[in-house]
């Protein structure tokens, strides 16, 4: 029956006219612009001149921007690692305590979660200000010598806030999706562990942590992805008073290029570089939830 | 859920007395168990404290947060002034109009397109269905970040800068992606069998599935507008790009404005916290209503923006 096949392509239609003209027709324009020379003069009128791979000639042999190449890798990496271990003590934590303190925390975790970003990034700001945050008072109480510093001059300090601020904002997600995985471990393989004469460490380290490895390696993936295209922190950060030159990170250097340079040629070739990677990183991820849909 | 904590040995001993003398199981908790319970006390407190003193500092007026020892609590200075400033500041009611229109409209489209778009899916074999769910979940990972130029590009070309509706469109495609696989898990929960059965008993196949499928997906079609509301209420990336002008900012935008100010002049950090909680407040309160079932499909796909 013709009609009836046709009825599942209608239903379609409108979600892919949606995602080709949102989505499909930017990347289209991405790869164009890419090889060709799209700077201030196209904008006002010029055409476009075609530059084959000059673009990206120069983006590989940009050391600047290999600097925020290495940047954003290293920053992506030591937040997703740190996140995804902290996220996983948190989870054991949150079966080793009473009930009402594993409430408590995943309360705290859900809350944390639930903050939008821009408004997390101004109470951050307000916690680190160098005049009256909460933090540098905090540290003098320490016997810290911190009156007075301000965090988010010296590229180094920023990314150690910029750090913080996004895995308290990521390890609620991995501590809650790790105790979920850790709750499907049955006690009575513990238990089996435990007669063995396993101490509370090796029962992680050899029943729990292979059994939750799925898991674990799903957020650790979804972590590095996200981590990877940081953009609101750094740019609110460096609004509140970082150098931007110092401390772009792939997202903010595209933006950056496009908009405050108007080079939208290389704008767009640093783009595809960081599609690209994101494709080439979630391709794991895809196959893994496609099996997990045929099972 | 009592702590296993204690080496194999004490345990081994432990055993035979517990099975002893069953009825008073009231002891003294474990060392370690008390440690762990205040490490968990700890930590718990070290994430909610940024949330707190927001709110906190929300209550506070300016001259009592210019002290240099920080005040902990608003109860004794506290009070709404720095909230009515807010609410009467014109820049914030016209943002929060901009943000609601471009959020309920961005969570009707998706919920109308998604749902055609999940019953496709969880209801037919179709050439083509796998390579769609495929693509679907591919543009879920794909970072507004490396299309911002693209997209600024296009809007400036149709003369959609600083509108809504151009905001809108870009919103809904970002967030149907997930919501067509969100709503697949809900529509593939209602058997078949019940429709078939409506239809034996005189009714079309419309007809069956309004009345019996479609009622029984509701809380499906809650969740993933909360979802939607959550993405474009909090979405910041787009929304700087596209909305060049400052009349028409949304929530985020605006709220940006008190943190580049921050960098130069002195903040009245009472006003800002007040502002951020405003903003964050449905967000929470929502969430929190949400959150179980979009936990379910948690590790089934991106819920985080």
């Amino acid at each position: 029956m013709p009609t009836r096949r046709r009825v599942p392509l209608l239903l379609i239609l409108p979600t892919v006219a949606l995602l080709l003209a949102a989505l499909g027709y930017p990347v289209g324009w991405q790869l164009v612009t890419s090889f060709q020379k799209f700077g201030l003069l196209q904008q006002f009128g010029q055409p476009p001149e075609w530059i084959g791979l000059g673009n990206y000639a120069a983006l590989v042999t940009d050391p600047n921007l290999w600097a925020v190449i290495l940047r954003s890798l290293a920053f992506c990496f030591v937040c997703a690692f740190s996140t995804v271990v902290i996220g996983g003590l948190v989870a054991l934590l949150m079966r080793r305590v009473p009930a009402p303190l594993r409430i408590l925390l995943q309360i705290a975790m859900l809350v944390a979660w639930a903050m939008p970003v821009v408004a997390t990034m101004t109470v951050w700001v307000w916690l680190v200000d160098w005049r009256r945050g909460f933090l540098n008072w905090f540290l003098v109480r320490l016997g810290v010598d911190a009156a007075g510093h301000n965090w988010l001059v010296e590229p180094l300090s920023f990314f150690a806030i910029a750090a913080i601020i996004v895995i308290w904002m990521s390890v609620p997600f991995v501590a809650l999706s790790i105790f979920a995985g850790l709750t499907q471990v049955s006690p009575e393989i513990l238990e089996a562990g435990q007669m063995d004469g396993a101490t509370g460490w090796q029962r992680v380290r050899h029943i729990m942590l292979p059994l939750i490895a799925p898991v674990v390696s799903i957020v650790l993936l979804l972590q590095i992805i996200w981590d990877l295209r940081v953009f609101t922190q750094i740019r609110l950060l460096q609004d509140a008073g970082g150098f931007p030159n110092e401390t772009h990170l792939l997202g903010t250097y595209i933006y950056q290029l496009g908009t405050g340079a108007g080079d939208f040629g290389m704008a767009s070739a640093v783009s595809v570089f960081m599609l690209a990677l994101t494709v080439a990183i979630s391709w794991y991820y895809v196959r893994s939830l496609m099996k997990e849909e045929e099972a | 859920m009592s702590a296993d904590t204690a080496a194999a040995p004490v345990r081994a001993d432990q055993r035979p007395s517990r099975a002893a003398a069953p009825t008073p199981r009231r002891r003294l908790p474990r060392p370690t168990t008390v440690l762990w319970s205040l490490v968990a006390i700890v930590i718990a407190l070290a994430w909610v404290f940024p949330v707190y003193w927001m709110i906190n500092s929300a209550f506070l007026p300016n001259v009592i947060l210019q002290r240099t020892t920080p005040t902990l609590t608003p109860f004794a200075d506290g009070s709404l002034d720095n909230f009515v400033t807010v609410i009467s500041d014109p820049a914030f009611v016209r943002a929060l109009g901009t943000s609601l229109v471009v959020t309920l409209c961005t969570v009707a489209a998706a919920i109308v397109i998604a749902f055609l778009g999940a019953l496709a899916i969880s209801r037919f074999k179709f050439r083509g269905r796998r390579s769609f769910i495929l693509a679907l979940l591919f543009i879920q990972m794909l970072p507004a970040e490396g299309l911002f130029i693209a997209q600024y590009k296009m809007m400036s070309s149709l003369g959609l800068l600083n509108q809504a509706i151009g905001l809108i469109v870009l919103y809904t495609a970002a967030v149907v992606p997930f919501t067509v696989w969100m709503l697949r898990g809900f529509v593939a929960g209602v058997p078949v069998d019940l429709e078939e059965a409506a239809m034996v008993d005189g009714l079309s196949r419309t007809q069956a599935f309004l009345r019996i499928t479609f009622p029984l997906l509701a809380p499906g079609l809650v969740a993933s507008g909360v979802y939607a509301f959550l993405q474009a209420w909090n979405e910041f990336t787009i929304a700087l790009v596209i909305m060049t002008e400052e009349q028409s900012r949304t929530l985020p935008l605006w709220l940006r404005g008190f943190l580049q100010a921050s960098a130069t002049r002195e903040t009245d950090w009472g006003q800002v916290m007040a502002a951020s909680t405003l903003v964050a407040l449905p967000v929470i309160v929502f969430f929190l209503l949400v959150q179980g079932r979009m936990s379910s499909g948690l590790v089934g796909g991106a819920v985080k923006g």
